[in-house]
């Protein structure tokens, strides 16, 4: 009932994802689940499918998860790992067409309080409607 | 300093901003979130000649870039108006206290 839509934050390098996560968690709260990805085992830039999986199985809620990215191969890779899930959990993760910082705090502050998982994605949108 | 008034089917009220660098990003979102705990349709404006804009929508209230001392009109309308415009004044005139999630 008082499940929050998660947010998952997928970026090219680490520190941007784990920076955005943290914006999201001091000026939002503790009370949305978010979790990150970013860069490539060897520590260097890029994004990895399974890693993205995992952040949305950590973010999981039975109203969803939105995923916020930055450029290119974070979205396709993104898109990726949606396919990769089982189907009745793939129509349950939307990746969000809205910039990586903003589109998160503002996301995260639709889920917090308990909107749908269309309703934290429009607001996400929002910004990239102008 | 603040003022609650009856104004038809609408509760109002004013409050004057004094966060010390206006209405940025985390207050922002402290009062969208306060805003969404209440049933009530909640409008607020940063100046008598602009629009109003909902206290719902934490891009638009982002976008207001009130600056301090600028006076936040809260209106609001349903069941528990009078609750939502009496929490609202109270976030803005106590500068947006981290109490609370």
């Amino acid at each position: 009932m008082n499940d929050t839509v998660g947010i998952v934050i997928v970026s090219h390098s680490k520190d941007i994802a784990k920076g955005t996560a943290d914006m999201v968690r001091q000026m939002v709260g503790s009370e949305v689940k978010v979790a990150f990805c970013g860069g490539n085992p060897d520590g260097g830039l890029g994004t990895n499918v399974s890693l993205i999986i995992d952040a949305i199985n950590d973010a999981w809620s039975t109203k969803g998860v939105a995923i916020l990215v930055d450029l290119g191969g974070a979205e396709t890779n993104s898109e990726m790992a949606v396919e990769m899930l089982e189907p009745e959990r793939r129509k349950m993760v939307v990746v969000c067409n809205a910039p990586i910082v903003e589109g998160a705090v503002m996301a995260a502050t639709e889920a917090a309080g308990g909107s749908s998982l269309e309703q934290v994605r429009a607001v996400a949108e929002e910004l990239t409607a102008g | 300093m603040l003022e609650t008034s009856a104004d038809g089917p609408f509760i109002t009220g004013k409050v004057r901003l004094v966060h010390a660098v206006g209405m940025h990003a985390r207050p922002a979102v402290k009062l969208t979130k306060l805003a969404k705990r209440f049933q009530a349709q909640i409008s607020i404006r940063a100046s008598e000649t602009a629009d109003w804009i909902n206290a719902k929508s934490v891009a638009k209230v982002m976008a207001l870039r009130a600056p301090r001392d600028s006076l936040i009109e809260i209106k609001a309308h349903g069941d528990d108006a009078e609750a939502a415009v009496a929490a609202l004044i109270d976030l803005v005139a106590t500068d947006f206290p981290d109490a609370g999630s």
